[in-house]
């Protein structure tokens, strides 16, 4: 699909928001604003350039990135409208609704085989009867492995050669990196211009800049070869129904990113509210927040959330009238499921917290605040808040990955996202059956596990070095 | 001629650090060219403020450094233990050997003994782990020696303290455990790494009694680390001052203090409090120790000295030694261009403080009377809670921590409460603070009660009253700039605007003699003494009536010390502030108080005229406390 007719369709459909795409948007506005107030306070700027020191923490901010712009793709859906048949009808929307990445990768999305195929393959994983008539003129039925109907197209019709075939891959791999080349350089290019004419970085991050770079440039190579390999191929090999994997996995992106990040917007003003006044004032207060939180955490946390999210699917179940399309009903499954599991992990953070408040309550700049008379909100707000800050952002990275883990687990117990989703965890769900057929289908997993392991290992190494260099204690050892 | 037993020969040391690009490694002087020797029996002193290098010096003879640091030259020549024996170089010899040389040879007592401890091992395993090791004894040869090392170092019950954990000891204990630890190996050389700095001045004597008898009882050499003038003079017989990495200034310690030759050993002896007149202003050396990797070139001490002369900052001054020795031990060295310069004289001429505008008056700003403080007993759940209420079992009352405490202060008058640690002082103050609530007594504030029966006091009579606190590093929040430290005060207590405002606060860093670029920096841009002054600026930023200061020098060095000193004088006669001086260093109460308040176990044992209760104290317990404080000989 060209840009213009892209925008052509994005200017005539009905725009949907769905409660999560407000959500991820928001986050990523709160983002941004962040990063323009770690960039004009010069304390926050020091510690910053500290992560960015570290290799391993700019190529998993890059990963990270790369895979947040496509969630956020994703989070922009809308309803084409359906062709009229006379001029002066009404405009009516299609009850599908689909995000830009959907129009993106109509492609991948639309070109459906029969079902199972491998990486690559021109033929189904599947062998079915194929009426064969031999020169002779009888005609035999065999079971043999058919053609795909997308993937090869490039090819004639029968059984493709060995050495054709292999051509093929490598010819289209090959333009695909030098284009992924060749967009990075008119990248790099925009960009160096673009430092050119603004140049007053002086102290640029030059360690950091180059590994982006690095980074960049890797992913876009790496992106040219998938682009160049799925005009011909399905590159991750297609599922039961015959959709495209690398589909799926992309689309899994923004579940997990949802998982990961919405049910922090509970956690966080209940862990920090609730831990930070339990250690400050201790006494009464303390007692009632501890034995809420001691009491939350000893229900077993799935117990809760099937519980919670069965009963939600019911009340869905029940009124189908308040959802225009499956995609909103899905979306309402997916926010509930993140309210539940930010009900449930609250209190690792709160704990932790009561027990800094605990400490900093004794420091001498909080008594000298007391001594001034200063309230008690005040001083949680401008003493306490800001120095256990580092704490918080790290406990945030870090739940961020178990998250995501989890929702793989729940949704393989079938208590996570709606079925009519994507995300990993359904996609490991299915694999349980598939791992038992023969021949044995393992690009699903593959796929799905390595796109997760890939997500989970960035935000974790990006937690290590921010901890590392937002902790005083780690200060003068490098 | 005895052999020395332990002989260091210019030992330099660096440590490496990757430049900011990461793609260099610089490496940095940390120390140059240190030399000494140290003989059986005898006490070195290290001398110098934090951040010379002593306690590195330290590490290097025991090889446990960090890793980031490099030997450079030197040798660490140790003696060996049998007759005839080779000595060896310690920088060159293997891991292995050194593993036996630690604890067997030389041991190491630490600042603090609360954490070299291992917590979770009783003191008695703790000994014959060492013994084991280095001395091959098990079994019931090993308790045995247990409980005798326990009854050297004066624990009244070895028994139980052998089967103590650490958390069962009291400071004073624990720091005899510990040097029961480090005699286990039988060593021949002790390193104490300030012994007794984080304990009370009793208990300083007493250890720093049990060290000296040990010595004498085992021929040790002591390395006694110190930053301490009064400790060195008392219990060294040589030391060794060091500044910035270097030793400059060595020698017999009645020579070294008495007739000192470098300019930095004569400062740190002007600024001592017990050294000054009160009423005159404490001869102050400006600045600090220049940060590890800013070393000056030549003389390192030539940009705070008095006496600099320009060639000082061009050429490293040499290593002289002074007439008059007649052996080894007793020589006398100095770094410096001027030694033996007869022009330079030993009393300066010192300022006067201004006089006090404001005179004491008669009327006390400040009186409390019976002040009572008890402090709950650790807050237990709320079931526990629950079911006291309902058997209405009566509560066991704790003791009080402060019990009964009355007296009064007069506006531009300092009163100085002394006493050990666990006396009551600081709870004294958070109590007229009212940091902490008070069980009962009165405290009438500039002619208003604040804490008393039945009264609710607004916020406002806080401007009147404010802290200053010991640790200036725990003090400030890291995270607001000093504008925003500063202007929380009058913000708090609804001042108008205009005294914060940008001229107010430059005019207020000004008194305490910080630049107004200082405004817009973070607490960490600041030295402990700069961030001292920025923690008076707050406190004075409501122009209070009565400034308690909390030991507010006890965590700086001397020079710096008698900067803040200084300050505090200054300001008092400006303001006619009175200060509520809580501190244990009898030097600075000797210079800075007018009365003096003697407190033990939270009681008022004595109270008078600091000149008067200094010289002719009545209580035995104050006499008790002044004869363990170390004096200049």
């Amino acid at each position: 699909m060209t840009i213009s007719s892209l925008l052509n369709n994005l200017s005539q459909s009905l725009w949907v928001w769905l409660v999560t795409d407000v959500l991820l948007w928001s986050l990523f506005v709160l983002l941004i604003l962040s990063v323009v107030v770690i960039l004009r306070s010069p304390l926050q700027r020091a510690v910053w350039q500290k992560v960015f020191h570290q290799r391993l923490a700019v190529v998993s901010a890059v990963l990270l990135a790369v895979a947040a712009s496509f969630a956020l793709l994703d989070s922009i859906h809308l309803r084409e409208p359906l062709p009229r048949a006379t001029q002066d009808m009404p405009v009516r929307y299609s009850v599908e609704v689909n995000s830009v990445l959907d129009l993106l990768l109509v492609d991948l999305r639309k070109d459906h085989e029969k079902t199972y195929s491998a990486p690559l393959a021109v033929t189904l994983a599947a062998l079915e009867p194929v009426t064969v008539s031999l020169p002779d003129g009888t005609i035999e039925v065999r079971r043999e492995a058919p053609r795909l109907k997308v993937a090869g197209a490039a090819f004639p019709p029968g059984p493709v050669d060995e050495t054709t075939y292999w051509l093929d891959v490598v010819q289209r791999a090959d333009l695909g990196a030098v284009g992924g080349a060749l967009f990075f350089g008119v990248l790099g290019f925009i960009f160096m211009l673009l430092r050119r004419i603004s140049s007053k970085n002086e102290q640029t991050n030059r360690i950091a800049w180059r590994w982006v770079a690095y980074t960049l440039a890797s992913l876009c190579v790496l992106g040219g070869i998938f682009i160049g390999l799925s005009s011909n191929f399905h590159v991750f090999g297609t599922d039961k129904v015959g959709q495209d994997v690398l589909y799926q996995v992309l689309k899994s992106l923004r579940t997990a990113l949802v998982i990961g990040l919405v049910p922090t917007l509970v956690t966080l003003p209940l862990g920090i509210a609730l831990g930070l006044s339990a250690g400050y004032f201790r006494g009464k207060v303390d007692d009632v927040i501890q034995y809420v939180y001691t009491t939350v955490s000893a229900i077993p946390g799935v117990l809760l959330i099937a519980a919670a999210v069965l009963s939600i699917q019911v009340m869905i179940d029940n009124h189908p009238e308040w959802f225009a399309t499956a995609v909103e009903r899905g979306d309402i499954r997916l926010l509930a499921l993140c309210i539940i599991l930010g009900m449930t992990s609250w209190t690792g953070i709160a704990r932790l917290l009561r027990g800094e408040a605990l400490k900093m309550r004794e420091f001498e700049y909080v008594q000298a605040a007391r001594a001034f008379g200063v309230s008690a909100g005040q001083i949680l707000l401008r003493h306490v808040l800001p120095n256990v800050f580092p704490i918080i952002l790290i406990t945030l990275v870090m739940e961020f990955s178990s998250l995501v883990l989890a929702e793989a687990v729940l949704s393989y117990i079938g208590i996570g996202v709606d079925p009519t989703m994507f995300s990993f965890g359904l996609m490991i769900n299915n694999a349980r059956m598939e791992l038992s057929r023969d021949p044995v289908v393992w690009w699903s997993l593959t796929a799905a596990f390595l796109f997760m392991v890939i997500l989970v290992l960035a935000a974790n190494l990006l937690a290590d070095a921010v901890r590392d260099a937002l902790d005083p204690r780690s200060e003068g050892q490098s | 001629m005895i052999k020395p037993l332990l002989q260091v020969r210019n030992l330099s040391l660096g440590f490496t650090r990757k430049t900011d690009d990461g793609s260099d490694i610089l490496t940095i002087d940390a120390l140059s060219d240190i030399s000494f020797q140290l003989h059986a029996g005898e006490t070195l002193a290290l001398l110098g403020e934090s951040g010379c290098g002593k306690s590195l010096t330290a590490l290097a003879l025991m090889r446990l450094l960090p890793t980031q640091a490099r030997f450079q030259t030197g040798h660490v020549l140790l003696g060996s233990d049998q007759q005839g024996g080779r000595t060896e170089d310690l920088l060159r010899v293997s891991e292995d050997r050194m593993r036996q040389v630690r604890g067997r040879r030389m041991a190491m007592i630490f600042q603090e003994p609360a954490t070299s401890l291992n917590p979770v091992m009783r003191i008695g395993e703790q000994i014959k782990e060492v013994l084991k090791l280095h001395r091959a004894m098990a079994g019931s040869d090993a308790d045995e020696e247990v409980l005798a090392l326990l009854a050297q170092v004066g624990l009244p019950d070895p028994q139980r303290a052998a089967s103590a954990y650490p958390f069962e000891l009291s400071g004073g204990m624990k720091q005899r455990a510990m040097i029961a630890i480090a005699l286990a190996g039988d060593p021949d050389i002790l390193l104490a790494d300030e012994p007794t700095t984080a304990l009370d001045v009793t208990l300083q004597a007493q250890i720093l009694d049990l060290i000296a008898v040990l010595q004498r009882e085992r021929q040790m050499g002591v390395l006694l680390i110190t930053h301490d003038l009064a400790v060195v003079s008392a219990r060294a017989d040589r030391v060794a001052v060091m500044y910035a990495g270097q030793i400059v200034e060595s020698g017999p310690v009645a020579q070294v203090l008495q007739h000192s030759t470098h300019p930095y050993t004569r400062a740190l002896l002007a600024a001592l409090p017990e050294k000054a007149v009160p009423g005159q202003a404490l001869a102050q050396l400006s600045g600090r120790v220049p940060p590890l990797g800013s070393w000056p070139m030549a003389c390192r001490f030539a940009p705070r000295c008095a006496i600099r002369e320009p060639h000082c900052v061009e050429e490293s001054p040499p290593w002289v030694l002074l007439p008059g020795a007649d052996s080894l031990e007793l020589q006398h060295h100095g770094r410096c261009w001027r030694v033996g310069d007869e022009t330079i004289s030993d009393d300066q001429p010192l300022a006067l403080l201004a006089e006090p505008i404001h005179p004491i008056e008669a009327s006390p700003v400040l009186t409390v009377s019976n002040l009572r403080v008890r402090y709950q007993p650790s807050s237990q759940g709320m079931l526990h809670r629950l079911s006291r209420v309902l058997s209405r079992k009566p509560v066991k009352p704790v003791r009080p921590v402060v019990d009964g405490v009355s007296f009064n202060l007069k506006p531009g008058e300092t009163l100085a409460i002394v006493g050990e640690s666990g006396c009551g002082k600081t709870t004294t103050a958070r109590a007229i603070l009212r940091l902490i609530d008070s069980e009962s007594g009165d405290i009438i504030l500039n002619g208003n009660a604040i804490v008393g029966a039945g009264i609710k006091p607004v916020n406002g009579w806080r401007r009147d009253v404010q802290m200053v606190f010991q640790d200036p590093f725990a003090s400030l929040d890291p995270r607001q700039r000093i504008r925003q430290v500063l202007s929380e005060g009058p913000v708090a207590l609804g001042l108008p605007a205009s005294e914060y405002n940008n001229d107010s606060l430059v005019r207020l860093l000004d008194r305490v003699g910080l630049p107004p670029e200082a405004l817009d920096r973070f607490p960490h841009e600041f030295s402990g003494g700069q961030r001292q002054r920025v923690a008076i600026a707050r406190a004075l930023a409501v122009s209070p009536k009565v400034l308690i200061c909390d030991e507010p020098t006890s965590a700086l060095d001397v020079s710096v010390q008698a900067q803040i000193l200084n300050l505090l004088q200054k300001l008092q006669a400006e303001t006619g502030v009175a200060y509520l001086f809580i501190t244990h260093n009898f030097g600075v109460v000797r210079y800075l108080a007018d009365r003096v308040l003697v407190m033990q176990a939270g009681q008022v044992v004595e109270t008078g005229d600091t000149e008067q209760l200094l010289s002719r104290p009545q209580h035995a317990y104050t006499r008790a406390l002044l004869n363990s404080v170390p004096m200049l000989g």
